[in-house]
Order: structure tokens, then C-alpha cells, then sequence
């Protein structure tokens, strides 16, 4: 098991180099650092000097893979594939065009894009997961049919209106809490709520559906039917039997988005307001800051990838035969 | 003895309509074994499902009564019928891999019975569960509790499904072909289990099964089904000296066996027909011999005859309403010798294949870097020859090797080491080119028919694949004259070759699929298994089939199976595979009458016999061990009853019997040299 | 001529996803077992009538899919000239709804402004007033005669569309019923049970083709004789029709819909199943891009990718004539973008599928014929994993027209001058503010895209039912 685990930690490494390698080339090789310099500058009056001190200005007038002038280690270490992309190995990210440091940036952003992201999770979990049990005990009734036909209908609304359309109702019309905003601590409250509902509601659709599937699936099978011979109830076999199998499959798809969380939501953040990665991430766009931009790449798959590891983890929790064997 | 079991006019339908079980009585009495005989789709499983309610989602019971213990199941509130399930009536099913949950122990799957009926709860029903492994003949029964259903094999599987049922104390255990998915040393260890708890506890058992063997051993009373009916119902001794019913008596004889080596055996035209096509008349009479005008116009009533028995045919009903008669019930047609032993298979010939020293090992990686730590030597040093027109039997249970070994004289799977060769030219080794040529000497015909044929393409497209990748045939025009000659050799219409596999039965499909393998004009089939997914009386239609195309063209085949039935109708020569090695080969009646291999004797007789004639049952203990981790010397030695020093210490060298016969064993290496 | 064909990428790209569809349409058709699957989706009610809904979708979008660039009075030396305005063949059907454009907002139906505004009157006196608009009503003398003069082009154009689809459902089903005598007469190949070969509709699903055809065709006369007078959703900011916005943008949504599966589907295919046959490195390399193309978190994948195509697009002024093409450039960079970036899925579907058939015994039947790597793959490989395309195609339909949404929103999505419900939102959102609410243009694009993304989602949902094997059905279990 531990083997396993090593195993699939090491496999990681390879992934992440090649985000890196990717992340490279679509930000240094596709387009020149002179033709983004030319696009930020305005395309119309730029002059070389101008090129030459945008670019020494952000580091990016050096040779993109090897540094003929310079000498020994810095052949390698004194260009833009060292200190741009390389670096972030070490979470090292660099400046953003303002100056400011992106790693403390982030660091100060994180807990705002919780504050939103891990309620809206647990929350969202509780209720898809409940709102599918009840489905499937219900099964093949009209109140599945009905559930089902609520899913489709809720999935099919775009996530902006839940957004704008919550805002509108719960801030303007009932001015029930502010329309915008964010404050640390328990005065925050009153800013988070809204983005939490709405981010639950905002996927009950597709996300109860899921569940729905996979329960359904577990439930035609044969073991399922032993649980039954055997004189358990209907809720029994539900939650003592088909639960803990259905968690395989649940946990495929639940646990690898748990690192994601610290990312924050781009639409929620931006719109409530929050000073999270999220609008952090939407403002570097609007804006067209790539180093901010490719920061945030690396990150989201550097948690991407440990959410890969940490459902590796959490299958031996749930599944005797990874454990086992 | 009362009844504890007493069932009528059970109707049990899909919800469009049609009938799976059809108006069926019977009664189980305390104490006793009712077996419910039937090929698949006759509705013997739904039976069973109605009687503790759990049909499956668009299934209805409609009508009928089930009084268990003088209680109307069909009456009772769902909450008491879920005191009856697991507690006085308990159920085993056919695949003890899926029926047990992967991620609960054993013993929290018999703890929740144990609380649910027995109010035991903690240690006390800890305690409990290990002994009720214990009763099940579960070896280290403490451990076992603790462990996963992944852990443990098939055959304790099954065991483990015996004891949760055991569990409830129930009067009544429904198993539904509790042994099926099991090896025949398994299944009479399983069968026995079920035999002598019956005598310790004195319940009931309704008995699923197919397998008129399984019924011999176990059964006092026996329904036969057919499409939803129970066409015929006596004790086992009725049964079995005079069964009534022509279907019951074409299931008899449809049976491969020693006796009918040399005519074909009496096949049953066609195959049970799709749920309610049939709603007039008797079900069976499409596929009846005797059936007369009546029988399609009418459907027979339920007839009682001597000593409690019955039938539903028109045959026994009274004789003013049997009309019209073709045929005299004396005048039981017997099928007609086909041809005598031909001459081709008392000559000796020259090898066609000659398989030397054959090894197929697969790699084990473990740990951090996957390192490859050992190997499962799947086919281990296999020898053997098949000469021209002969069939070579290779017998043994599952995961001893014998699939691996068929595709590996294919080629398919490339072999380790050995030699492989057809007709005098060497296989293994060859370039994908060279071997081309070869390959439409050898063919193989597939286990499952429903998944051997490309469900996306018609019959002429398959037949025609094997040509064109051999370039055999001609042109399209002459191909499609020979696809035309295939049909017919094969018993299938010309006309069907614009149709899709879906269209097909099981039995239409193999038809198939061996038309496939004789389009490029083979000298060698490998039938792996080809009538194993077949029901009784379909398995009759293609062993037939095989062996007038081996008489007719002349074909060798390699007949990998674990029906020693089947063996004894068709093989000349027999290998018995153990654990990837052959430990005894010799002529059919060299083998399967004075087996010397201790497996090979444990093996025939664990074969359930209709005749009852008891071979002197050798019981066998525990479960072959795993091929990546086989024990050293004799693979045999941990199971066999007569082992001895020199059997853990090196693989017993060959000994021979006769000039066909040869053992792997050291009881006989001493006497023998 | 007096116009001239343009045909723009996306253009070209659509024509080719036509021709596919016609292709695979024709396919199927001689195909039993392929026609299967589609006669269960024939039966289903909720997806004849989306289907119908979506071809309505479909219809707008293909006219809007025909550019032209109209010929200018005057030539230029015997050569005509063209107007550099590129226009559609739908773009011509609603001229007016192009043409009537207004100051600035007015509410659905109005007849003035939305904004008071100070107008001198003949004595010079300033009044503040809601001005009148120059086309919605503009044929009303009084303006209190709205209501009345509404309803009655609402109920006069209602009429109208009841009539034409009738006429209609009765052109099409003396048409049906030639073409079922027609198939009935054909002596079909021998042997084979091919009925026909047409999709035969249960009575219940074709009673509610009917209804929906009906109210839809009261509808559309209603609207379209609405539109010519008012505007039916009001105005946005720079006077513009709202439905003729939302109805351009049906075009955007279609085409990022589907012609992102032309970058998608091959990709796929092609290593899926490659990585799932030939095993070895072959797998290990596919399962590595892969990997690290699906480990990046997609919006910030696409952000990086259209941010970058943005620089390339700018930085390459000269590659444009028209600004219509580039902002269909964008439009396709864009849907090439999403496909390079969701295609990881499929392909791990295809993977495991393929996986899964090579094990399949008539696979190794195929082999111990020595048939090729290449026809075991096209001939028994990819037929059976079409399904799975199949599904994952429609499901992903209806995510790609939601997602076009959001990314215009983030700034990632399609050119800001091209018309799309992403833009209409992002426009409009702005405007949330303003007291009374302008709502109308929101709701517009809100309500078009629930109706598109609801029917894509009931008939993709109808369609994994009749393909996917898994599925147990209730004939044929005993």
C-alpha cells in the first residue's frame, strides 16, 4: 500500500513538469515577449526603446532556453525558462505588473476563497448527496420522475443567472444582506451567505443527477439483492450497503476538487466581490497580466495533482481491495 | 411430515404483459429437497424471487398464493415479510463473487443477519459468526471473519453465503444454482455442505438448478419448467426411471455421455422460445416431435397421475380430449445410430500439431518500481500431439491454464518458451507475415457465443473477415458461394446471412462462429469451452454438429472443457491439466475409466451421476492454489490424500501405463521405473 | 450578382459538420442495428419535441451561417463593388428588426423611451418627457391605443402561423405517408427485417409533435407580425433590437456547440483508441498529455490559451479584411481552444472502452485470422464505441453553449463585437444598477438559452437512454 502511494506521488513529478514545460510555451514561445510588449504598449505607437524597457522591466529580455553570453550555470539559470517558469517549482512566482509579490498575494488571498469554497462544499455534498438518496429510494416513482425533471431543468439554467438572478432577488429586493463585499471574521458573515446558496443551488442539477447515477448503478447489483434476502429494510441496504460501495465511485470524482477549493470561484468571487484567488485570477485577465495568469495555472494543477494523490489516499480508506493488496 | 413450503397458481409477468411464471403449484415437505429442473429463461429464478418478494424493477406478481409455515407470504405486511426473508426462509444465489458486498467483511455480512434475527449483537454475535464459518467448513474460521470477500475463493464464497443464510435458522433455504459458477471438486464440496446441514438442522431446500446431475444427488421431488410451466413433477426415483413429459425425456437424452459415444445425441430442435411469443397451446410443442394438432390449439392441463406425480401434456391427459394422434406413446422414436466408430479413428496418424515443452509465464511487478518480482506460469512445460481427425480432450477446472494454453498455440498470446508445431512448421517466433500463412490451418471457436461475434456486423461480414484477411476464397462472388456452402454445412438457413447477431439464439450463434473458423478451411479447431454458455439441450445441437464436420472434413480437435460428460462423448484422447502442468494424458477410456493421477480420480468423481451409480466419492480439501505462487514440487501435493516426501521436494517425472497413457505421479513412479 | 458569397471559417466548418451529418444520417439509414437505437429516441416524446425545438435552433442558425456581402449602387469603373458589411441570409429575412434601431433603451413593447428626456416643443418651452420612439409603434397616432393594437397583431399573427402549420403537418404527412408506401414497396433485401426503415412514432409522441408544432407556429406568426412595429423585447443600450440580438445569437452558441467537436472528436478518437489497443509506450505517452493537459483547471487552460491568441490576433492586424472575420477568427480560435482542452475526457472513456473490447472474444477472432491492427480497429473497434461518442457529443453540446456564457463574462470568450448571449449578459449585467431595473435584455438571453440548453439536454438525455448498453431494458430480462 505504501509502495502504492509512493508510487502514485512519484508519478506526479512527470505531470507537473510538463504543466511547466506546457504552461512555457503557450506563454513564451507562441507569442514573442516583444509581441506582448507591443499588444500592452498599444500596437500603434510603440518604439523599440520602449519594447527593450517594458521587457527588462519584467525580466523577459533574456534568451527564452540558453544563455550563450553568460557563463558556467548561468548558460541555464540566466534565462526566462529558469527564473520565469522553473522557479515555480519552488513556489517561487514572481512579481505581477503592479509590482506586488504573487506568492504573498496568494498566500493573503487563500482564505477568503475558502471562506466561500469549503462551505459550498460541504454544504453542496450534504444536500446533492441527500436530495439523490431520497431519488433513489424513491426510485421509478413520480417523485423521482419529478426530481429528475428538476435536475434537468436546474442544469439548464446558466450559472450566471443563479448569480445575477440571486443578487437581484435576495440583495435589491429584500435587502436581506449586502449586494457585495467581504470582512474577515464573524462580521463576515453576512458577505458570505449568499455566494454559499448560491453556489449550492447553482449545481444541485447536474450534481444530484451524478449521485442519482451512480446509486442507481450500485443498486441493480447482485450483492444488493443478498442485503435484501437477508430482511433489511429498504433504508438499510441503502445506507449500510450501497452508500460504502457508491463512496468509490463518489470519491473519484468529490475528492480530487478539494485542493481546488483554495482557488476560489471566478464568477462567485468576482461578482459578490470577495478578495479571493478567484477575482484575483479574473482581474489578472481583465487586466492581461500573464505572469499572474501563469502563476495561477501552475498552482491550479500543482492542487489539481494533489487531489489526484489525495483520492489515491482516500481509496485505501474506502475500498478493502486497495488496502490489501 | 407436513409441508412447510406449499405453493399455487403462481403468475408472476413483466409489465407489458408477458408471462415469466405461468400458474405453477407444488409444496416442499419439512425436511426434504424440492428441485426446480429447468433450462435458462424458463423462469425457475423468478419463481423463487416471487416467493420472498423481491422481483426485480418491472417484474409483477399477479396472482396465486405461497403459504410458508401456514403464513401467506403474499399477505403480509412488508415489514413482517422482512422478518421472513433471512429468517424462516433464507436465499443463496449463483454468483457468490457478486452477491457478497466487496467492502464489508464476512463477518459484518453475518452479524447483520445474526442482529436482525437473532437479536445477537457484540461479541456474542462475533462469537457466533465464527462459528457458524466454522459449521460452513471454513478453515481458521477466527481469521477468516475478518477478512474481505476478495480474500477468499469462489468455493468459500459460496460457503460464506451458506453460513449468512444459516444465520436466520431458517426452515426454508432457496438456493438458486448455488453451484453452477463453481468447479466440480467445488461443487461437490458445496453440495455435500448443503447435504448435511439439511440433515443437522432439518430445513427445507428449494434447489434451482439446470443440472440433472446436481439433481440426482440432491433432490426427493423434482418440477421440471419449461417457459413459465412446470410441464412435469415426480420424486427423483420417478424421474429418473421414467420421465413422462417429452421434454424432460429429450433433456434425458440430449445428456453426452460415454453410452451415446458413437450416435449423436438426441438434440432438441430449436430453443426455448422468448418470453410470451407463446400464448396458445403448449409451450414445448414448436419443438416437439409428438405433438399433434391439440397441442397448439390448447394448452394442456395439469394431469395427475400415479403416485402423486404429474404432467402437463396431452399425451397423458384423458383420452376423449386427446383428439386427433399421430403417434402411440409406446412409439418413442430413439435416435437413429448415425454412423459406426469410423475407421479414421482407429488409425493411428501421423501428428498434425505437436506441442513441445510449452510455457506461458506472465510477469508480477511489485513494489516502488514495478520490478518484475516473479512469474505466474500459467502453462508450465506442456507437451502433447494431435494427430489428423482425432480429438484431444483438455480437461480441467478454471484457472488451471487451459485457455491460456489454446490461445497460446494460437499465437495469440505469445508462449514463453516451447514449440508449437502444425503440420511440421514451427509457429513461435514467427514474423506477423510468415505466420499468416499459417494461421488458416488452426482456429479457435470461443467460450461465450455472445461475445465471440461483432455484434455490428451481419453474418456475411463475419464469415467473410477470416477470408479476406487470408486472402482465401477468390473473389467477392466466389467468397459469397462458399459463405452459402458454410451456412448450409453449419444447419443455418442461406438466408441469414444479412442479419445482424442479435437476431441469433446462443445455439444459432456458436452455428456461427464455427462457420467463421471452416471459411478458411482449418485442419485444427480449438473449441474452448464452446458449449459451456449453452443450455443442455442446445449443447446437444453443436456437439453434434462437431462431430459430423470431423467426420466429414476430416478435423482434429483440441477440446478444452471441465465437462467430463461431454469428454466422454466426444474425446479419443484426454489431457488433465493441473496448475498450468498436465499430470495424466491418455486415450479416453484409458483416462476416465482407470484414472491413476489422484487428481484425475477426485476429478471424475466429483461428476454428479444421473444413474446414481457412485463411483466411491474421493473428497477433495480446499481450493487449487494460486498459479503466482504455486507450492514446490507436485502442484497436486498440499490437496492429495496419498501424499509423501518426495512429492514436496520435485515435480514427479512421467511414468507410463501404456504406449498412451502417461502419469505425473510418484505412486507409480517406483513400481513402474 | 448584386451580392457577393462570403464564406468565413466557422462558416466552412459548419458546412463540413452538415455535410458530416448528412453523411452519418445516410449511413445509419442502411444500417439495422444502427437505426435501432434511433427508433427508441423516435419513440420518446420529451425528445421529438426538443428535437423539433432544437431544429428551430438550428434552422436560424444555418440562415445566419450564409454570408453575403450585398453589391454597392454605385461601381467603380465597370467593377462592382461591394459593401464591406457582411451580412446573412437571416440577417436579409429581418431587416427590419436590423435596421429599426432606437436611441438607447426602451421596456418590450413600448412605444417611447425608457429614459425621460428634455425636448423643446413648437413654443420653445423644455419639456421632460419620455420621448417617442422612431419605430416601436411609431404608426399608433395615440399612444393609449397600445395594449389594444398589441393584442390584435398578437392574436392576427397567431392565426396566421396556426394556418401556415397546418398546412404544414398536412404537406408533411401526405409526404410521409408516399414515402411509407414507397418503402412498403420496395422489396427489401432478403431476409432482412428492415420495416421500412422509418422512424414509426408511437400515437402519444406524435399527438405531442403535434401540439408543440401548433403552439409553436401561433407563436412565431404572433412574433413575427409583433416584430415589424415594435420591438416584442425592447431596446438595448444603443437602440438595438433585443430579439434580434438573441437571435443572432443562436449562431455563436450552435457553433461553439458543435464545431468544437471537430477538434475534439478526432483528437479522441484517434488516441483513445490508439492508447487503448496498441497498449505499451504508445499508452503511456497518450496517458501522459493527457494527464497533464486535464490536471490544468480548465477556465484558467482556455483563459491562458485565448489570452495568448488575443496577443496573436492583435499583434496581426494585417490578416484581416473585414472586422466581421476577424471576430469569426476569434470565434473559431475559440472553439479550437475548448476542444484542445476537453477532449482529455473522451479520449479516457475511449480508453477504457477499448480496453475493454480488445479483450472481447471476436477481437481475438479477428486476430487468429492475422486480420490488421487497422482493420480490427475501423472494422470491430470503432463501430463499437460510437455510442459512447455518440453521448458524450450531445452531452457536451449543451455544456459548451453555458460555457460560452461564462468565458465571455470572465473576458476569455468570443470577440466583444460578435453578438452572443455571453456578450448580451456581460452588457447588460452592467445595467443591473440602473433603477427601474432593465431586466428585459437579461431575461432575453437568459430565456433563449434555457430553452436551447433544456431541449439539447431532454434529447441528449433521450439519446444515452436508447444507446447506452448498460442500461437494462425491460424486454428480453427473465
Amino acid at each position: 500500500m505504501i509502495a502504492y502511494l509512493i508510487r502514485r506521488i512519484l508519478y506526479a513529478i512527470p505531470i507537473l513538469i510538463g504543466v511547466n514545460l506546457l504552461t512555457f510555451a503557450l506563454f513564451f514561445v507562441v507569442n514573442t515577449p516583444d509581441d506582448m510588449a507591443r499588444m500592452q504598449l498599444g500596437i500603434k505607437r510603440v518604439t523599440p526603446d520602449a519594447i527593450e524597457k517594458w521587457k527588462q522591466q519584467r525580466g523577459y529580455d533574456k534568451p527564452l532556453l540558453v544563455n550563450s553570453a553568460a557563463r558556467g550555470a548561468g548558460k541555464i539559470t540566466d534565462t526566462i525558462f529558469w527564473q520565469k517558469s522553473a522557479s515555480m517549482f519552488v513556489l517561487d512566482f514572481g512579481y505581477s505588473d503592479d509590482g506586488r509579490s504573487i506568492g504573498r498575494e496568494i498566500t493573503q488571498r487563500m482564505a477568503p476563497s475558502l471562506a466561500i469554497a469549503l462551505p459550498t462544499f460541504l454544504i453542496g455534498l450534504v444536500v446533492y448527496v441527500s436530495f439523490a438518496l431520497l431519488m433513489t429510494l424513491f426510485r421509478a416513482t413520480a417523485l423521482d420522475i419529478a426530481g429528475v425533471a428538476l435536475c434537468v431543468l436546474l442544469m439548464s439554467v446558466s450559472g450566471l443567472f443563479y448569480i445575477i438572478g440571486g443578487q437581484f432577488v435576495v440583495s435589491k429586493l429584500w435587502h436581506l444582506v449586502p449586494i457585495s463585499g467581504y470582512d474577515g471574521g464573524m462580521g463576515g458573515f453576512k458577505f458570505v451567505v449568499l455566494p454559499i446558496v448560491i453556489g449550492v443551488v447553482g449545481s444541485v442539477g447536474s450534481s444530484s443527477r451524478w449521485y442519482r447515477t451512480i446509486f442507481l448503478e450500485e443498486i441493480g447489483k447482485d450483492y444488493v439483492r443478498t442485503a435484501r434476502a437477508k430482511g433489511l429494510s429498504e433504508l438499510r441496504v441503502l445506507f449500510s450497503h450501497v452508500l460504502k460501495n457508491a463512496m468509490i465511485p463518489i470519491l473519484t470524482g468529490v475528492v480530487v476538487v478539494i485542493p481546488l477549493l483554495f482557488m476560489g470561484s471566478l464568477l462567485t468571487e468576482s461578482f459578490f466581490g470577495i478578495p479571493g484567488l478567484g477575482s484575483y485570477t479574473i482581474d489578472a485577465i481583465n487586466a492581461q497580466d500573464f505572469s499572474v495568469v501563469r502563476a495561477m495555472v501552475f498552482l491550479g494543477s500543482l492542487l489539481y495533482i494533489v487531489g489526484l494523490i489525495l483520492t489515491d489516499i482516500s481509496y485505501t480508506v474506502v475500498d478493502p481491495r486497495v488496502r490489501l493488496q | 411430515m407436513g409441508d412447510i413450503l406449499d405453493v399455487s397458481n403462481l403468475v408472476t409477468q413483466l409489465r407489458n404483459g408477458a408471462r415469466i411464471v405461468d400458474d405453477i403449484s407444488f409444496s416442499i415437505a419439512t425436511g426434504e429437497t424440492f428441485a426446480l429442473l429447468g433450462e435458462s429463461g424458463c423462469g425457475k429464478s423468478m419463481t423463487a424471487l416471487s416467493l420472498l418478494r423481491l422481483l426485480p424493477d418491472g417484474v409483477v406478481k399477479v396472482g396465486g398464493t405461497a403459504q410458508l409455515g401456514g403464513v401467506n407470504l403474499f399477505d403480509l405486511r412488508e415489514r413482517d415479510m422482512r422478518d421472513v426473508r433471512g429468517g424462516t426462509a433464507a436465499m443463496i444465489f449463483q454468483e457468490p463473487s457478486l452477491s457478497l458486498n466487496p467492502v464489508m467483511t464476512v463477518g459484518q455480512q453475518i452479524v447483520e443477519v445474526l442482529a436482525l434475527h437473532q437479536e445477537l449483537r457484540g461479541t456474542v454475535a462475533q462469537q457466533r459468526g465464527v462459528e457458524l464459518l466454522d459449521q460452513v467448513g471454513i478453515p481458521d474460521a477466527a481469521r477468516r471473519v475478518m477478512e474481505y470477500p476478495f480474500q477468499l475463493s469462489g468455493g468459500m464464497k459460496q460457503r460464506v453465503m451458506i453460513a449468512m443464510a444459516l444465520a436466520g435458522q431458517p426452515k426454508l433455504l432457496i438456493a438458486d444454482e448455488p453451484t453452477t459458477a463453481l468447479d466440480v471438486t467445488i461443487q461437490a464440496q458445496v453440495l455435500q455442505l448443503l447435504r448435511d446441514t439439511q440433515a443437522a438442522s432439518g430445513m427445507s431446500l428449494l434447489l434451482i438448478t439446470h443440472d440433472l446431475g446436481v439433481v440426482a444427488e440432491m433432490a426427493h421431488q423434482v418440477g421440471v419448467m419449461y417457459a413459465g410451466h412446470i410441464v412435469e413433477q415426480a420424486s427423483r426415483a420417478q424421474l429418473f426411471a421414467k420421465p413422462l413429459h417429452p421434454y424432460t425425456q429429450k433433456l434425458f437424452a440430449a445428456l453426452p455421455g460415454a453410452a451415446r459415444r458413437n450416435q449423436p445425441l438426441a438434440a432438441i430442435p430449436g430453443s426455448v422460445p422468448p418470453l410470451g411469443s407463446i400464448t396458445q397451446g403448449c409451450r414445448f410443442t414448436p419443438r416437439c416431435d409428438r405433438a399433434w394438432a391439440l397441442c397448439s390449439e390448447q394448452t394442456p392441463e395439469w394431469t395427475v397421475l400415479e403416485e402423486g406425480r404429474g404432467v402437463r401434456c396431452h399425451l397423458y391427459g384423458r383420452t376423449e380430449e386427446r383428439g386427433l394422434r399421430t403417434e402411440d406413446l409406446a412409439h418413442s422414436p430413439q435416435p437413429t445410430v448415425h454412423s459406426p466408430q469410423s475407421s479414421v479413428l482407429s488409425s493411428k496418424s501421423s501428428a498434425l500439431l505437436q506441442v513441445g515443452n510449452l510455457q506461458v509465464h506472465f510477469p508480477i511487478r511489485k513494489g516502488l518500481l514495478q520490478r518484475v518480482t516473479g512469474q505466474v506460469k500459467a502453462v508450465d512445460g506442456v507437451s502433447l500431439e494431435i494427430p489428423h481427425g482425432r480429438t484431444l480432450a483438455l480437461v480441467g477446472e478454471s484457472g488451471c491454464g487451459k485457455t491460456t494454453l489454446g490461445k497460446a498455440l494460437l499465437q495469440l498470446i505469445p508462449p514463453t518458451a516451447g514449440s508449437v508445431k502444425l503440420d511440421g512448421h514451427e509457429l513461435t517466433g514467427l514474423a506477423a507475415s510468415e505466420l499468416r500463412i499459417r494461421r488458416a490451418g488452426m482456429q479457435m471457436v470461443f467460450q461465450d457465443p455472445y461475445a465471440s461475434l461483432n455484434p455490428k456486423m451481419r453474418v456475411a461480414e463475419i464469415l467473410e473477415e477470416g477470408m479476406a484477411a487470408l486472402n482465401i476464397g477468390g473473389n467477392s462472388e466466389a467468397r459469397q458461394a462458399r459463405i452459402d456452402i458454410l451456412l448450409d454445412q453449419v444447419g443455418l438457413e442461406r438466408i441469414v446471412k444479412w442479419r445482424y447477431p442479435h437476431e441469433f439464439s446462443g445455439g444459432q450463434r456458436q452455428r456461427i462462429a464455427i462457420a467463421r473458423t471452416l471459411a478458411v478451411s482449418p485442419r485444427l479447431l480449438i473449441c474452448d469451452e464452446p458449449t459451456s454458455a449453452l443450455d443442455v439441450s442446445v449443447q446437444a445441437q453443436i456437439l453434434n454438429l462437431l462431430k459430423s464436420l470431423q467426420q466429414e472434413l476430416n478435423l482434429s480437435y483440441l477440446f478444452i472443457t471441465h465437462n467430463l460428460a461431454v469428454v466422454e462423448y466426444l474425446a479419443h484422447e484426454v489431457c488433465v491439466m493441473y496448475l498450468g502442468r498436465i499430470v495424466e494424458r491418455g486415450t479416453a477410456e484409458e483416462v476416465l475409466r482407470s484414472p491413476k493421477h489422484p487428481y484425475t480420480q477426485a476429478l471424475l468423481s466429483a461428476v454428479p451421476r444421473i444413474d446414481g451409480s457412485g463411483v466411491e466419492r474421493i473428497k477433495l480439501e480446499g481450493d487449487m492454489p494460486s498459479p503466482a505462487n504455486p507450492p514446490q514440487g507436485c502442484p497436486f501435493a498440499p490437496r492429495c490424500a496419498h501424499t509423501m516426501e518426495s512429492c514436496r521436494a520435485s515435480y514427479p517425472p512421467a511414468t507410463s501405463h501404456s504406449a498412451t497413457h502417461i502419469v505425473h505421479c510418484f505412486l507409480y513412479g517406483r513400481d513402474l521405473g | 450578382m448584386n451580392f457577393m458569397p462570403v464564406i468565413l471559417w466557422s462558416d466552412a466548418l459548419v458546412f463540413l459538420l452538415l455535410a458530416a451529418g448528412v453523411f452519418g444520417a445516410w449511413y445509419v439509414r442502411r444500417r439495422e442495428y444502427l437505426l435501432l437505437p434511433w427508433r427508441r429516441v423516435g419513440q420518446s416524446a420529451t425528445a421529438m419535441v426538443s428535437l423539433l425545438v432544437l431544429s428551430l435552433f438550428f434552422v436560424v442558425g444555418l440562415l445566419d451561417t450564409l454570408h453575403y456581402r450585398a453589391a454597392l449602387p454605385e461601381k467603380n469603373g465597370g467593377e462592382k463593388m461591394y459593401s464591406p458589411e457582411v451580412l446573412s441570409v437571416f440577417d436579409k429575412l429581418v431587416t427590419p428588426l436590423r435596421t429599426q434601431t432606437e436611441k438607447t433603451y426602451s421596456a418590450p413593447l413600448a412605444v417611447t423611451l425608457y429614459a425621460k428626456e428634455s425636448t423643446s416643443d413648437a413654443q420653445g418651452r423644455v419639456l421632460r418627457d419620455y420621448p417617442r420612439l422612431r419605430y416601436g409603434g411609431a404608426h399608433l397616432v395615440d399612444a393609449t391605443q397600445r395594449d389594444e393594437n398589441v393584442l390584435w397583431r398578437a392574436i392576427k399573427g397567431a392565426i396566421g402561423g396556426l394556418v401556415v402549420g397546418m398546412l404544414l403537418l398536412v404537406a408533411i404527412s401526405s409526404f410521409r405517408r408516399r414515402l411509407v408506401g414507397w418503402a412498403r414497396s420496395v422489396p427489401t433485401r432478403a431476409g432482412s427485417k428492415a420495416n421500412g426503415g422509418h422512424v414509426t412514432c408511437q400515437p402519444y409522441t406524435l399527438r405531442a409533435l403535434l401540439i408543440t408544432t401548433l403552439i409553436i407556429a401561433a407563436l412565431i406568426g404572433a412574433i413575427a407580425n409583433l416584430a415589424p412595429a415594435y420591438h416584442v423585447l425592447g431596446t438595448d443600450k444603443v437602440g438595438q433590437d433585443v430579439l434580434y440580438l438573441s437571435l443572432k445569437s443562436i449562431r455563436t452558441g450552435l457553433i461553439i456547440g458543435t464545431v468544437t467537436t471537430l477538434v475534439t472528436l478526432p483528437l479522441a478518437l484517434l488516441l483513445g483508441i490508439a492508447a487503448g489497443y496498441l497498449r505499451g509506450w504508445v499508452d503511456d505517452v497518450i496517458q501522459y498529455i493527457y494527464t497533464v493537459l486535464s490536471s490544468i483547471p480548465s477556465v484558467l487552460l482556455i483563459a491562458a490559451a485565448v489570452l495568448m491568441m488575443q496577443v496573436t490576433i492583435e499583434t496581426h492586424p494585417q490578416w484581416f479584411d473585414t472586422s466581421a472575420s476577424r471576430a469569426d477568427l476569434r470565434l473559431v480560435f475559440l472553439c479550437l481552444i475548448l476542444g484542445m482542452t476537453s477532449w482529455t475526457g473522451l479520449c479516457r472513456l475511449l480508453r477504457g472502452e477499448t480496453l475493454k473490447l480488445r479483450e472481447q472474444e471476436y477481437i481475438q477472432a479477428a486476430q487468429a485470422f492475422g486480420v490488421s491492427s487497422l482493420r480490427i480497429l475501423t472494422r470491430h473497434i470503432v463501430p463499437n464505441v460510437m455510442h459512447i461518442i455518440l453521448i458524450s457529443l450531445v452531452m457536451d453540446f449543451s455544456a459548451l453553449v453555458l460555457a460560452e456564457a461564462v468565458l465571455s463574462y470572465v473576458g476569455v470568450g468570443v470577440d466583444p463585437s460578435m453578438i452572443s448571449f455571453g456578450t448580451m449578459i456581460n452588457a447588460a449585467r452592467l445595467e443591473m444598477g440602473r433603477e427601474p431595473m432593465v431586466w428585459w435584455a437579461l431575461a432575453a438571453a437568459f430565456g433563449f438559452m434555457l430553452v436551447l440548453v433544456l431541449a439539447a439536454n431532454l434529447f441528449a438525455d433521450a439519446v444515452r437512454d436508447a444507446f447506452d448498453p448498460r442500461l437494462n431494458r425491460t424486454e428480453g430480462t427473465a
